[in-house]
């Protein structure tokens, strides 16, 4: 069948060579020796293939066309530099009619023929040119006038001149090279170096007279400025001076409205600024963005969208002792000072994000820090709450702090001149910054804390401002609580009370404020209670508490545990009935009775007064009667914590579960009437919000869940890949799977092209030798003949001489 | 120094019979005043009497009386051999007192003395060992060092066995002499000296001896059998008197790994541990393994059990210590699915309700634990889900006080508790207190691993949170105190 087909082609290649190709193709499809049908073995519904019917026959005789063409032109111009261009106008182009072709060649040669005097000059109407300009018509010019003897006034050169030279538009040189003959005629007697003489006189004579003019102009200036000299001398009434001062004057200095003008050109022209806002629109701005950061403050309290900013950059940990760091220029700004101070505020306001990871370095360090009793430090503390004074531990790093706030005692005066010596120093230095760099890199990673102040000062002599910086903070780093036990110091209250000034602590979660929240509620339930300094201690963090949670109205069970045993404590033993004091408070045993006031004089003498915080440290040193009132105190600010809790956690569903047993100790076994009269005050106070809250369960219910789809029979559809039904991976892995896939089929292509290119050029070169040797052998057999006729004559001859 | 003298005498009698009297030179040195002399004479008799009886040198077998042995007919050798004996029995008298003595180093240095006489005796000296146990066991002091110094020799099977009866019978009569009062430091010394007894688990394992018997075969102190009883005759002599709770609950943490398993008949222990159950708080807590141990190994039928258990659940016991172990094993008696269902809704509401006390750690643990009820229970689920029920209650339908589980109208009621926990300030417990408003899931949480926690373990997973993000405060910060309502501006002043 095959080569049926193959002759076949060949017939039908060679008619539909010359016809067009659609009707020979139709033909084609219809004549079944043509078409090759790809049987399938299984009908598959809706796929489509694109190969169920071939012509194997067409695309063979394309593919050989295709090749005639490029390859074989290739084969044969093989070895050959030379190319033959054929410029024949249209000689290639089919859709021409052979006549019409003839038609335009020969309308294009008479054409190219056209005005041509002679026709026997071929290159008559090539002409050779020099920037536009006939070389045939410069060559007639040969002498060339020197202009560079005038260059004063190279732009005065008059048009005729300049025609001259130039050959421009002026009238005399208009003359074609190709009437020679005329020229001559129409040429005047002056010859054409008498001309261009003549030219030559005109324009200095123009010259000179430019020039006197000026002169005379500049003369007449120059009267004028000394007329109205005098003028102004008799105006300005100090005729001597003034003539003076204009004298020197005149030369050197520029005129005043030429500076002012200059001045003005080079000030900054003023921008278009935002217009100024009126107070309202401030206002209303404010108002806005405290919206925003109010909401913002409320999506984090319900713990929504935690993920989402997770593009910023990634927060460098307090243990970060990445030997390698880079001080960045933003981190200059930490220490700022004003009159002497640091200056805080500027930054908080900033909020950099530098700023952000060292406040939580910080407080981390706070948490870690345990708890400190003694308050000395505390005013201190809330005089300048200096971030970075709270970064340096309070034992062993007191030069540093000295340093970094210039209000300590220790420090003294030293330190002023110091700071001032660093402003002026850090003014200096800003220029010499690529040196720094240098500088910075030299310096060790690891710093001794000083010992003494000295020490201090000769570590940190000779360096910039920025070396020095780097140095605190490289001993800050090396002596971090966290690395070593001696660092580790002891927290004060206080910093749990900062957390909730610089933090939201109304957030779901929050990273310095939630370990904050686990450490007082740890405080709460792990420390014992057996001293009044405990219990004062104890009140103070659920305070804060209740202050961390006024937002969020979040639930802590350790507050409302704790106030109940302080509750507890204030009652006479054994009256622990009906309702529990759990842990550290105990129904029975030691420590209680710690807030039992019995004594009549001092209950009536009590007066509500804020607790010094000062007590944990003095305790010792009062009186009974103040104890005693202290202890009043105590129980007065628990009501208050009491009535508080009640009033926040009123819309929890069991809030009166909560609240029972505090309600149970309040109602029954509080012995009011003891009570001095403003203490029942706060009793009642508390007690009113605890009872006049309604009782109001609702039944809970579960929140819809989806309903479950139903299994349905439709077929699982699986995306049919380009490398087909391969699935699986990655999107990178299928990506690579595609590539590899289809440089395999490319790759197999091009193989087969080139196998098929090689047979066709072995077969016309095999057709070649075969057109050769059949060629040469004809030639010999003609030979051969020729010989053999030439023999038969010979022959022939000699036979009839022979014969003769 | 008496220390030149006392070697002198040693040699002296070491080596000539002749000097025997010197003996009493040494003896008188062990009732001396200084503490030097005593032990120093203590370390000379054990040199003494050690090499005596290497050479064989002291009477053995029923000892006559020394008047006698002297009137009567005996060789001059026996008669040596005799009051030589005498002597040595004279030494182990002051030494038994000498356990008594202020001094450590006396009573240890007399501790060993007595015991290098035990190895060096050819019968087991039960009277010895009688005297050095009553001496590890004073009444008014405490000698746990001792006794901790005495352990080594517990390892031998035989020693052991015959201090387990020497302490049964010291029981027998000290306690009896005070009819019943406690006496904390002798019961604490005899819980120190008992309660490290490490008994052998096969009769293959009990090889090692203190003294080496003919007829090791067959010898009572080989036989397991026999240690278990005296084990158990001992707990139990112990057991049966009133003990101070310290005690009482150190007995209990151990009773189930180390006391049980070895007993003959643990069914004995019902008795005590039914008094410990009923006396509540974490002694009952900790009875509850033992307990765990004879109902599920040995049929014990407990009436009333679950009715306890519920009655065990107050505030404490998330904040006990023993709170890991006892969820362990109230989660084991609440895993049997054929208990009815109002008895595991008291138990959920219960357990909810004191939840509202509970510190995070605690809470993080019994929330799975309750969904883990849910989820045995599908009955219970009213509880988190009714749809039908009555719109408002004015009153949580739960009796708290209720002791009677069936009684406590549980399943009427609704886990608000949970609903409440939603909005405690630890994330990790709100969140999984939310779980409250899905439907749960099929599959078992996994408690195991979150009964250990403790209160620095969360706050050491806070810690190394990290996070890219840190909002801050967007108020402006007006001094220490400068906020609005602030409280402890309120109630504290600085100075």
């Amino acid at each position: 069948m095959g080569k049926a087909a193959k002759r076949k082609k060949k017939a039908s290649t060679s008619s539909k060579a010359k016809g067009s190709a659609e009707p020979t193709i139709a033909m084609v499809k219809s004549n079944p020796f043509e078409v090759k049908v790809n049987r399938q073995k299984f009908n598959i519904l809706g796929r489509k293939t694109k190969n169920d019917v071939g012509l194997p026959g067409v695309s063979r005789s394309k593919a050989i066309k295709k090749r005639t063409q490029t390859l074989l032109k290739e084969y044969k111009e093989k070895e050959k530099t030379n190319v033959f261009r054929d410029k024949r106008f249209g000689e290639y182009n089919t859709k021409i009619s052979p006549e019409e072709k003839m038609i335009k060649r020969f309308t294009l040669e008479r054409q190219q023929n056209y005005g041509k005097k002679n026709i026997y000059n071929l290159n008559e109407d090539e002409e050779l040119t020099h920037f536009g300009q006939s070389l045939a018509e410069i060559e007639k010019l040969n002498d060339v006038i020197d202009s560079d003897s005038d260059t004063d006034e190279r732009g005065a050169l008059s048009a005729e001149l300049t025609a001259a030279h130039f050959g421009g538009g002026g009238g005399l040189l208009r003359k074609k090279a190709s009437t020679e003959q005329e020229d001559e005629e129409e040429e005047k007697p002056k010859s054409r170096k008498e001309l261009i003489e003549e030219l030559i006189a005109k324009s200095k004579q123009e010259k000179q007279e430019r020039q006197s003019r000026r002169e005379s102009a500049l003369e007449l200036t120059e009267k004028l400025d000394n007329d109205w000299k005098e003028i102004q001398t008799l105006m300005a009434r100090k005729p001597p001076k003034s003539e003076r001062k204009d004298k020197e004057a005149e030369k050197p200095k520029p005129d005043e409205y030429d500076m002012i003008v200059r001045e003005l050109g080079f000030e900054m022209k003023a921008k278009p600024s935002e217009r100024m806002k009126t107070e309202e629109e401030l206002a209303k701005e404010e108002e806005a963005r405290l919206q925003k950061l109010e909401a913002d403050r409320l999506r984090r309290m319900r713990g929504i969208g935690e993920q989402e900013n997770k593009k910023k950059p990634s927060h460098v940990s307090a243990d970060d002792l990445t030997d390698g760091f880079i001080l960045d220029k933003d981190d200059r700004r930490l220490l700022s000072y004003k009159d002497g101070k640091m200056n805080i505020e500027n930054v908080e306001e900033e909020e950099d994000k530098e700023e952000e990871e060292d406040k939580e370095e910080e407080e981390e360090q706070e948490e870690e820090e345990g708890e400190k009793e003694d308050n000395e430090n505390e005013e201190g503390e809330e005089e300048s709450a200096t971030e970075d004074e709270e970064d340096v531990a309070s034992d062993n790093h007191s030069d540093l702090e000295s340093d970094l706030e210039s209000e300590e005692e220790a420090a003294g005066n030293k330190e002023q001149k110091k700071h001032k010596a660093n402003e002026n120093e850090s003014q200096n230095v800003e220029e010499l910054d690529p040196k720094m760099e240098a500088a910075k890199s030299e310096l060790p990673y690891t710093f001794a804390v000083p010992e003494s102040y000295e020490k201090f000062k000769s570590l940190l002599a000779g360096r910039t401002v920025e070396q020095q910086l780097t140095i605190l903070e490289r001993i800050q780093k090396c002596n971090h609580p966290s690395l070593a036990v001696g660092n580790k110091t002891k927290l004060e209250l206080i910093y749990l009370k900062i957390t909730s000034l610089l933090f939201p602590t109304s957030d779901f979660w929050h990273p310095v404020v939630t370990p904050a929240f686990i450490y007082m509620s740890q405080l709460l339930t792990k420390c014992r209670i057996t001293t009044l300094q405990d219990v004062i201690k104890g009140l103070f963090i659920c305070s804060l508490l209740l202050e961390y949670v006024s937002l969020s109205k979040r639930f802590v069970p350790e507050l409302i545990n704790f106030l109940l045993g302080v509750l507890h404590i204030s009652l006479p033993k054994k009256q622990a009935q009906g309702y529990t004091v759990v842990h550290p408070f105990t129904p029975v045993g030691k420590n209680l009775e710690l807030l039992l006031v019995c004594d009549k004089k001092d209950l009536e003498s009590w007066k509500k007064q804020n607790l010094p915080l000062s007590v944990v440290t003095r305790l010792k040193e009062l009186s009974k009667t103040e104890i005693n009132h202290i202890r009043l105190s105590c129980l007065a600010l628990c009501f208050d914590l009491i009535k508080r809790c009640a009033v926040l956690y009123e819309s929890l569903p069991s809030f009166y579960e909560i609240m029972h047993p505090i309600r149970v100790l309040l109602t029954q076994r509080v012995s009011v009437s003891e009570y001095p009269e403003q203490m029942q005050e706060w009793y009642h106070g508390a007690l009113k919000e605890l009872e006049n809250k309604t009782k109001h369960y609702t039944p809970l219910i579960c929140e819809k869940k989806k309903p479950v789809p139903l299994k349905q029979y439709t077929p699982k559809i699986v995306k049919v890949l380009e490398f087909g039904r391969k699935q699986g991976g990655s999107k990178k892995e299928q990506e690579r799977k595609r590539l590899i896939h289809k440089h395999k089929r490319e790759f197999k292509g091009a193989v087969r092209e080139i196998r098929k290119d090689n047979q066709f050029l072995a077969r016309m070169q095999l057709s070649e030798i075969m057109e050769r040797d059949s060629a040469r052998k004809r030639k010999v057999k003609e030979l051969l003949g020729s010989l053999a006729t030439q023999e038969g004559e010979w022959k022939a001859m000699k036979r009839k001489k022979g014969r003769n | 120094m008496a220390r030149p003298a006392l070697a002198a005498s040693l040699e002296a009698v070491l080596g000539d019979r002749g000097n025997a009297n010197r003996v009493f030179e040494i003896l008188e040195l062990l009732a001396a005043k200084e503490e030097e002399d005593v032990l120093c004479a203590a370390r000379t008799c054990r040199r003494l009497f050690a090499a005596l009886l290497r050479r064989g040198e002291l009477f053995a077998g029923s000892l006559p009386a020394e008047e006698d042995a002297l009137r009567g007919n005996y060789s001059a050798e026996e008669k040596y051999k005799i009051w030589m004996r005498h002597r040595y029995n004279d030494c182990v008298e002051s030494l038994s007192e000498l356990l008594g003595h202020d001094s450590f180093q006396v009573k240890e240095s007399s501790l060993c003395t007595l015991m290098k006489f035990w190895k060096g005796s050819i019968a087991f000296p039960r009277h010895l060992l009688k005297v050095v146990v009553n001496g590890l066991i004073p009444i008014h002091e405490d000698a746990s060092l001792l006794i901790s110094r005495f352990q080594e020799y517990m390892e031998y099977e035989d020693v052991r066995y015959f201090v387990m009866k020497a302490v049964t019978e010291s029981i027998g009569q000290v306690m009896q002499k005070i009819k019943e009062r406690p006496l904390p430091f002798y019961q604490q010394n005899v819980f120190s000296l008992i309660s490290p007894i490490n008994m052998p688990n096969k009769e293959r394992d009990m090889v090692k001896f203190m003294m080496k018997q003919d007829n090791q075969e067959e010898w009572k102190v080989s036989k397991l059998q026999a240690h278990k009883q005296a084990f158990e005759r001992m707990w139990l002599t112990f057991l049966k008197h009133q003990l101070p709770s310290g005690l009482y609950k150190k007995v209990l943490v151990i009773l189930h790994d180390s006391i049980l398993p070895y007993m003959n008949e643990p069914t004995l222990m019902i008795d005590f541990l039914t008094v410990a159950y009923g006396v509540g708080g974490a002694i009952s807590l900790l009875a509850l393994n033992g307990l765990f141990i004879l109902i599920h190994q040995h049929n014990l039928e407990y009436p009333d059990f679950y009715k306890k258990l519920y009655s065990l659940l107050d505030p404490s016991i998330y904040h006990v210590k023993y709170r890991a172990r006892f969820f362990h094993l109230a989660d084991l008696f609440l895993s049997s699915s054929h208990l009815p269902a109002y008895l595991v809704a008291a138990f959920i509401k219960r357990l909810s309700r004191l939840a509202l006390t509970a510190p995070p750690e605690a809470l993080l643990m019994v929330i799975p634990f309750i969904c883990n009820l849910f989820r045995r229970h599908p009955a219970c689920k009213v509880l988190m889900h009714r749809p039908n029920g009555p719109q408002d209650l004015s009153e949580d339908p739960y009796i708290m006080e209720q002791e009677e589980p069936s009684e406590s109208r549980a399943l009427e009621s609704s886990l608000w508790e949970l609903q409440s926990l939603q909005n405690h300030y630890h994330p990790d417990v709100a969140q999984a207190a939310a779980i409250l408003n899905q439907s749960l899931s099929e599959i078992e949480d996994d408690i195991s691993g979150l009964l250990e926690l403790s209160a620095s373990e969360l706050f050491d997973k806070e810690i190394k949170k990290t996070s890219a993000n840190v909002p801050l405060e967007f108020e402006q910060v007006r001094g220490l105190f400068g906020k609005k309502n602030d409280i402890i501006a309120e109630h504290f002043a600085l100075d």
